[in-house]
């Protein structure tokens, strides 16, 4: 059973339809016991960081992914569960999130410019990912576009770049997917993003790490 | 960089569309499901519903095509047509719809939009603005107005007024219809279109009067629009959303090539 950790952020329906179109047994819940005997995770989140880990606090839920975490159980991030993953979030004057990995959400630099043109903010659209080799992004077309709504995205310290798996250009280059031991996570939506979203979420569904 | 987007728009009346895609083999296929895969498969980068179901005890038809499409397409989709309340946003999203377009409903009650995108985020929130060119006046300097009832109701709504509030109550997107052009295949309307694009900093669909590829390359590269509404164009076989792509693309749009 795959569990999708359902703490009020958003609509997780479309994560829900997409791993059930692949084959997948899957469930959206907030229950501890359903999350723990879950064989892997998917957190996903659109929204405020702010409120975000205001409600995995109170769900009790910020423990429960931890402990998933350590015990070595898959996880796969998406949007705002991707950004909460990090030690702290610029959103809401400085929120501090999970720190499962190092780093911080920071706001896209306003004006965003690229050839002295202004861009538009939230980043929302398609988007290429350059993708270092990893099990979950495998088989996928350097051509390929990934679904991008978001206004922060994470800094990675230098210290810590290895992490780093997938980065953007939209007037800078961030990092759009990190991966440590179990745990993945991707700033687009791979639900949104058509069949190369699917063979992402088709390769999570089937990785074991090597851990 | 961001991919510039190609939008089919289907109308749908109670759960079926009002013109179907004459495939080749010149079969009529009027199930939105099928025919928002068929888009899918095709390459669209995201579609747009427009429900006109003119009763109201018939809206949960529309509810279950929404269903029935999320199920189908891993791409993004809106919803308009019919939407008045909190509440309806919330069903259509719930459904399984990435946004949700308000049109008429906001000119009557703006405080949908700042509703809507409180619940929801921005990022839910399509102003669908339907706009014809006037003389230009005190009451309407830019010379284009808002109109509702498919262009027969001028609201005395300036629309260059008109977008920059949507933006300011939260919308997060702008879809920019020209009555004028619309249903003509003479190319969008241009200075409207650079004018609100210019004028918002929220991306904007340019919807109305798409006849050839050239009308689209022109829209999202001379007059900046993020995203063109196409729907004649490709329902009845004239053009594939690959040729367009493939059309701007060789001319210098970046535009999502592989799916």
């Amino acid at each position: 059973m795959i569990a999708i950790i359902d703490y009020r952020a958003g609509n997780l329906t479309s994560v829900e339809r997409a791993v059930r179109y692949l084959g997948y047994p899957v469930c959206i819940t907030h229950n501890h016991q359903e999350i723990a005997a879950a064989d892997r995770i998917i957190f996903p989140g659109v929204g405020a960081a702010g409120k975000a880990m205001a409600d995995l606090r109170e769900l009790g839920l910020d423990q429960v992914i931890r402990q998933a975490f350590v015990d070595g159980k898959p996880i796969l991030g998406i949007c705002l569960g991707t950004q909460i993953i990090f030690s702290m979030s610029e959103e809401d004057s400085y929120t501090r999130c999970l720190g499962l990995l190092p780093g911080v959400v920071k706001r896209f630099p306003d004006p965003l410019l690229d050839e002295g043109r202004r861009l538009k903010i939230p980043h929302m659209g398609w988007n290429q990912v350059l993708f270092a080799e990893h099990p979950v992004f495998a088989g996928l077309g350097a051509e390929s576009e990934y679904y991008f709504v978001h206004s922060y995205y994470p800094e990675v310290p230098e210290e810590a770049r290895d992490l780093i798996v997938g980065t953007t250009c939209y007037g800078i280059t961030f990092t759009s997917a990190v991966a440590l031991d179990n745990l993945v996570a991707v700033q687009f939506h791979p639900e949104k993003s058509g069949a190369a979203g699917l063979v992402i979420l088709d390769n999570f569904c089937r990785w074991s790490p090597a851990c | 960089m961001l991919s510039k987007r190609i939008i089919p728009c289907l109308d749908v009346r109670e759960g079926k569309t009002t013109k179907g895609i004459k495939f080749k083999n010149n079969v009529d296929i009027g199930d939105p499901v099928e025919m928002a895969r068929f888009y899918y498969e095709q390459g669209a980068d995201e579609l747009v519903f427009y429900d006109i179901t003119a009763s109201s005890d018939k809206r949960d038809i529309m509810i279950d095509v929404v269903r029935r499409t999320a199920e189908a397409i891993f791409i993004p989709f809106s919803v308009g047509g019919g939407i008045r309340t909190v509440d309806d946003m919330r069903a259509v999203l719930l459904a399984g719809a990435e946004k949700i377009s308000v049109n008429s409903a906001a000119v009557k009650n703006p405080a949908i939009i700042a509703d809507g995108a409180k619940a929801f985020g921005s990022q839910c929130i399509v102003l669908g603005m339907d706009v014809k060119k006037v003389e230009a006046s005190q009451k309407i300097p830019s010379g284009y107005e808002i109109v509702i009832n498919g262009g027969r109701t001028f609201m005395g709504i300036d629309a260059l007024w008109w977008a920059r509030e949507a933006e300011r109550l939260g919308a997060g997107e702008i879809c920019l219809n020209s009555i004028d052009a619309d249903g003509t295949k003479h190319g969008y309307e241009m200075t409207l279109t650079k004018m609100i694009c210019e004028a918002v900093s929220i991306p904007v669909i340019a919807s109305g009067g798409a006849g050839t590829p050239e009308h689209i390359r022109a829209v999202l590269d001379e007059a900046g629009a993020d995203a063109a509404l196409i729907a004649s164009m490709t329902h009845f076989g004239t053009y594939t959303v690959q040729g367009i792509k493939e059309y701007i693309h060789d001319r210098g749009i970046k535009t999502r090539m592989a799916w």
